[in-house]
């Protein structure tokens, strides 16, 4: 399947993944001809198939609602990159 | 004192246990074998520290006779993308070099319980996408039975520590074959469990329907006894079966007397290198003099696996991984221009190529007009294949196939065809599409002396079976105490 | 050209369970930032969701409330979309199979009764909230809010005007209210509704393009945007302009809406199905017991009430309306067996009392059994209207027992007519020119004469017996 120009641009909007020039064109390449190859699955017959999306009969995986202590604030925060004031940091962010 | 690393893990905990060797002195053991087979890269962090501190408070519980845990004291390793508190857990991956979860996973947790002794997060391929651990941003890890080769992957560190005898046994993961290849490719023996046999929870995700932690180690019992400690219900993973688990050691028998062995037909055709079907081949004879029953049979579904698997895997990675963005953890850019440019910057310097495409590719199968005809398709195609398997599993205890179409491929060969590196899944991918547990166990060796792997499939929650099996083989053949020439020195 | 406004909402509810909905932070409103949080709910890499179990009883609750069908077999789908507020850069919602679907409301504007229909309700778990540094180039994310249970309710786009559209939500309020699954507090952001609109000529055949404006929380603002919304639309189209579809923003302060920086794309979300949760499969008998445990919702009460306590309709719509009025109603009923009496005070001086200080019925902190005791306290005399009117006040701010501040502030009625005599003969004495005005015809001067007596005995005499006495003395 031919990954156009527009595609690729528009997968790698969607990944926010910023695409180099030289990326771009071997990224194009891989893709399509992952994809051409996964086409194949065009062969096979599903009518009718129920979609399976979890492999085993379980179903109604519940908690109670009990309020359980949450981590200290130091903690959570340990890994972040930029904060302040007990908050992650961010670029301003309009709405 | 490599006689020391040679041991088995239930070997070691018995001179453990009987004090004829310190549980500190085997941790350094342990530290030691690591650093002088820093060349093949197995390890992205050591904790020396923390294992020597543990090493201390659990010979305690041995010399006050505490210990419950047929491994107490044992040192292992586990993969780096399975959260360890308090030390960094980077899933060979720039974009969380120096994560530092405040939590265990479960299964860490577990062992941490039983007692045994973390030395090292083991190098893996990015976020375990890969089948040759050489996309870690950590550098590549060496197959110790010959340097120039390929682990396998993702599992590539975890699997390679202990074919160099530098871990006792090692914890893997495995989303398409990752525990199952590299224990191939190194000559060592390894199970992925029944889909939500062992918890998943703390394991950083990839395709979250296919993920499972697994044990790698040398022998079939120290396997079952590692896995004996990780599975079981964990109420913190809403996937996780409630079922009973355990006794995995204990039911070992060794008696595959009217075991009875499926192979299919569909892999054992072109594509299959010759040495691997003959060591295959030769296995399932073996087993038969053993008194199992081989069959032959069809097993449908097999071409289409992959594209289904690949479709899956990177959907849900594709949406697993949009966490990463340099807001809570992780790599972020020293500048960005506002909130976007954080998004691209952090993301696409966080990550590296294959990790990026198969995002990509995830974010294409679930994209709006492209739904239907690859990510449902591809939902529909796994529930035929489950199908395949389960009508296999009414005739036959077990499915006896190779692990991968060839032994170690060369280092720097794999990465520039990505498809024909995913058409190296053949074997591995469908099990984790039906949820089952398999085991990979070595078989042979190719004329130039690399390691040749088989895979043992069974139906859901029959790793017994799968262990007995392999326990049993092992009794008659020596495949699995082959050790590579540099590891013995 | 005449046009027609239509109106469709989706109103997102935050359920009033006690723990997140994946895992066990609390749901508490308020609370220093990243206080209430954990891995799971802040999307740490490794962790997993389990779902509470009480977040989907109140989803059913809430759905059958409103006439919906209960999807026997539901699940949790993945929206994917990068956002500062949303940790695990998706919502765990539901797309493909939500759990209740074609309800509807009946709604009565101006006598005029009507049907709102509701597509569908489904579950799902809120963000986090954006805190905008003035000073910095800077934007602090508090994921607090994150996990707390949502569920979304989406009417068909049946409404045609403000007034339908505030009746309706105030109508999904009540029932939500009176279920206990949320306490529907707006000002909190506990109720947000995010507002459609489009126009189309009278008679067309096709809804126009419409614009969506999200989170609203006040009643009036709502009002006021559908207003202003719909007339832009209209004048676009009467210059023969399009309205593009697209979110706009609406500033209460400006009494504008505007489009918001568009971004890139309408949003592809890439939904599909949740791995880490299980389907849910809802049984008959679960939703019998649900169904079982509903309380009298407010159309049921409403009628009880008219019947019952020959109750007026318009009181008895007010007092409905609101969970805490009927059950300040109810419970203060129980105790004086005055219903006439206790809807009056309710209508009239504690409607006002929460006007003035700009509170909601839900406010309401003082208890049916103080105001119960003031009813009686009227009724045998003990204290007169205007006197009484000042301890409601009280018993409103403060919670006061009425028997105990009438005691301290010896504010007891003077009943004693020999009293009163004596001080309204005090009072004519006094003023003997207001007197011989009366004499002469003039009305006012009676009232004058009342009032003097009156502010003489503090307030505190019937006024009644101060009337009689007065009109006896001066024959």
């Amino acid at each position: 399947m031919q990954i156009t120009d527009e595609i690729i641009t528009y997968v790698a909007a969607l990944a926010r993944i910023d695409l180099q020039e030289s990326e771009r064109e071997q990224a194009k390449n891989d893709l399509g001809n992952i994809i051409s190859y996964i086409n194949m699955l065009n062969e096979l017959d599903t009518t009718n198939v129920e979609p399976m999306s979890h492999t085993f009969d379980i179903n109604n995986v519940f908690r109670e609602d009990r309020v359980l202590p949450s981590s200290e604030r130091e903690q959570l925060l340990e890994n972040a990159p930029s904060k302040q004031e007990g908050c992650y940091k961010v670029p301003k962010t309009v709405e | 004192m490599n006689r020391l690393m040679d041991l088995s893990s239930l070997q070691l905990a018995q001179k453990l246990h009987n004090k004829e060797i310190g549980v500190v002195e085997a941790t350094k053991e342990m530290l030691n074998a690591i650093e002088h087979s820093k060349a093949l890269n197995i390890a992205i962090t050591v904790c020396e520290k923390e294992a020597l501190a543990q090493a201390e408070k659990v010979q305690k519980r041995i010399d006050k006779g505490e210990i419950a845990s047929p491994l107490a004291g044992v040192p292992m390793a586990i993969k780096d993308n399975i959260c360890t508190k308090g030390i960094n857990t980077t899933c060979g991956s720039k974009m969380l070099y120096n994560f530092k979860p405040p939590y265990n996973a479960t299964a860490a947790n577990k062992l941490e319980q039983a007692d045994t002794i973390l030395c090292a997060k083991m190098n893996m391929d990015e976020f375990a996408m890969g089948s040759t651990t050489e996309t870690s941003y950590f550098g590549q890890v060496k197959n110790p039975w010959n340097i120039e080769y390929v682990p396998g992957g993702s599992s590539g560190g975890s699997a390679a520590a202990v074919a160099a005898r530098s871990a006792f046994f090692t914890l893997g993961s495995d989303t398409g074959g990752s525990i199952r290849q590299p224990c191939s490719f190194c000559g060592v023996t390894g199970i992925k469990p029944t889909y939500g046999r062992v918890s998943r929870y703390g394991l950083i995700a990839y395709g979250s329907s296919l993920d499972q932690i697994g044990p790698i180690a040398r022998t079939a019992e120290d396997v079952a006894a590692v896995l004996d400690i990780i599975a079981g219900y964990d109420k913190a993973d809403s996937t996780s079966l409630n079922q009973s688990a355990g006794g995995y050691l204990a039911a070992l028998k060794g008696d595959v007397k009217g075991l009875k062995i499926g192979i299919p037909k569909e892999y054992f055709t072109t594509g299959l290198d010759e040495e691997v079907k003959q060591s295959v081949l030769s296995a399932a004879k073996e087993l038969e003099s053993m008194g199992a029953i081989l069959e032959e049979f069809s097993l449908p579904m097999t071409e289409y696996a992959i594209p289904a698997y690949y479709i899956i895997a990177s959907a849900e990675a594709s949406s697993n991984l949009s966490r990463y963005d340099g807001i809570k953890y992780g790599y972020r850019p020293e500048k960005s221009e506002d909130l976007l440019d954080l998004y691209l910057k952090a993301r696409s310097e966080g990550f590296g190529r294959e990790v990026k495409r198969r995002i990509m590719l995830g974010a294409f199968a679930l994209s709006s007009g492209y739904y239907d005809a690859y990510y449902k398709k591809a939902l529909q195609t796994k529930a035929l294949i489950k199908k395949a398997f389960d009508d296999a599993f009414n005739k036959y205890d077990i499915i006896l196939s190779p692990t991968a179409p060839t032994a170690a491929l060369k280092l720097g060969e794999s990465l520039d065809d990505p498809l024909k590196m995913y058409l190296g899944d053949i074997y591995t991918v469908s099990v984790n599409l039906a949820g089952l547990p398999a085991l990979a166990a070595p078989c042979g060796f190719t004329k130039s002396g690399l390691p040749i792997g088989m895979q043992f499939i069974g139906k859901p929650l029959s790793e017994n079976v799968l262990l007995n099996t392999a326990f049993a083989y092992q009794q008659k053949t020596n495949f699995h105490t082959m050790a590579p020439k540099e590891a013995v020195k | 050209m005449n046009y027609e406004v239509v109106i469709g909402l989706e109103v997102h509810v935050e359920l009033a369970t006690a723990s997140k909905i994946f895992c066990g932070c609390t749901t508490a409103f308020g609370g220093e930032p990243n206080t209430h949080c954990c891995p799971v709910c802040t999307g740490m890499p490794g962790t997993l969701p389990v779902l509470n179990k009480m977040a989907v009883e109140y989803t059913i609750a809430a759905g059958l409330a409103t006439n919906c069908n209960i999807t026997r077999n539901c699940q949790f789908d993945r929206k994917n979309y990068f956002y500062p507020d949303l940790p695990k850069a998706y919502q765990v919602s539901q797309l493909y199979l939500p759990i209740c679907t074609d309800g509807h409301i009946e709604i009565d504007v101006d006598g005029v009764k009507k049907t709102i229909n509701i597509r569908e309700i489904h579950m799902e778990e809120d963000a986090g909230k954006l805190i905008h540094d003035p000073w910095a180039d800077a934007t602090l994310v508090d994921y607090n809010r994150c996990g707390v249970p949502l569920i979304e309710i989406v009417s068909q786009p049946d409404m045609r005007s403000a007034k339908e559209v505030l009746t309706y939500l105030q109508e999904l309020k009540s029932r939500l209210e009176y279920l206990g699954v949320s306490d529907c507090k707006m000002q909190e952001g506990s109720m947000r509704a995010d507002v459609n609109v489009s126009v189309n000529p009278v008679g067309a055949k096709e809804f126009g393009t419409r614009t969506e404006m999200k989170n609203m929380n006040s009643f009036k603002a709502i009002a006021r945007a559908i207003e202003f919304e719909s007339k832009r639309q209209m004048e676009l189209l009467d210059e023969g302009k399009r309205v593009v579809q697209q979110t706009r923003r609406w500033d209460d302060n400006k009494g504008v809406s505007l489009a918001m920086r568009s971004k890139e794309n309408a949003q592809d979300y890439r939904y599909f199905p949740e791995p880490d949760l299980t389907p849910i499969c809802i049984s008959q008998e679960w939703i019998d017991r649900i169904l079982s445990q509903q309380p009298e919702l407010p159309e049921q009460k409403r009628l009880r009430y008219i019947s019952e306590y020959s109750l007026p309709q318009y009181d008895t719509n007010i007092i409905t309306t609101y969970k805490a009025l009927a059950d300040l109603f109810e419970e203060t009923v129980a105790l004086t067996a005055m219903p006439k009496e206790v809807s009056n005070w309710i209508m009239g001086d504690l409607m006002k009392a929460l006007n003035d200080s700009e509170k909601q019925p839900e406010d309401i902190d003082f208890s049916a059994k103080n105001l119960a005791k003031l009813i009686k306290l009227v009724d045998k005399g003990a204290i007169n209207r205007n006197i009484a009117k000042k301890v409601f006040l009280e018993i409103f701010e403060k919670n006061i027992d009425p028997e105990q501040y009438v005691q301290e502030h010896g504010l007891q009625m003077v009943n004693d007519t020999s009293e009163v005599k004596a001080v309204i003969e005090t009072i004519l004495a006094n003023n003997p020119q207001s007197v011989a005005d009366f004499k002469s015809g003039k009305e006012k001067a009676f009232g004058f004469l009342v009032g003097q007596a009156m502010r003489e005995l503090r307030g505190k005499a019937d006024p009644a017996l101060v009337n009689q006495l007065l009109k006896d003395l001066l024959k």
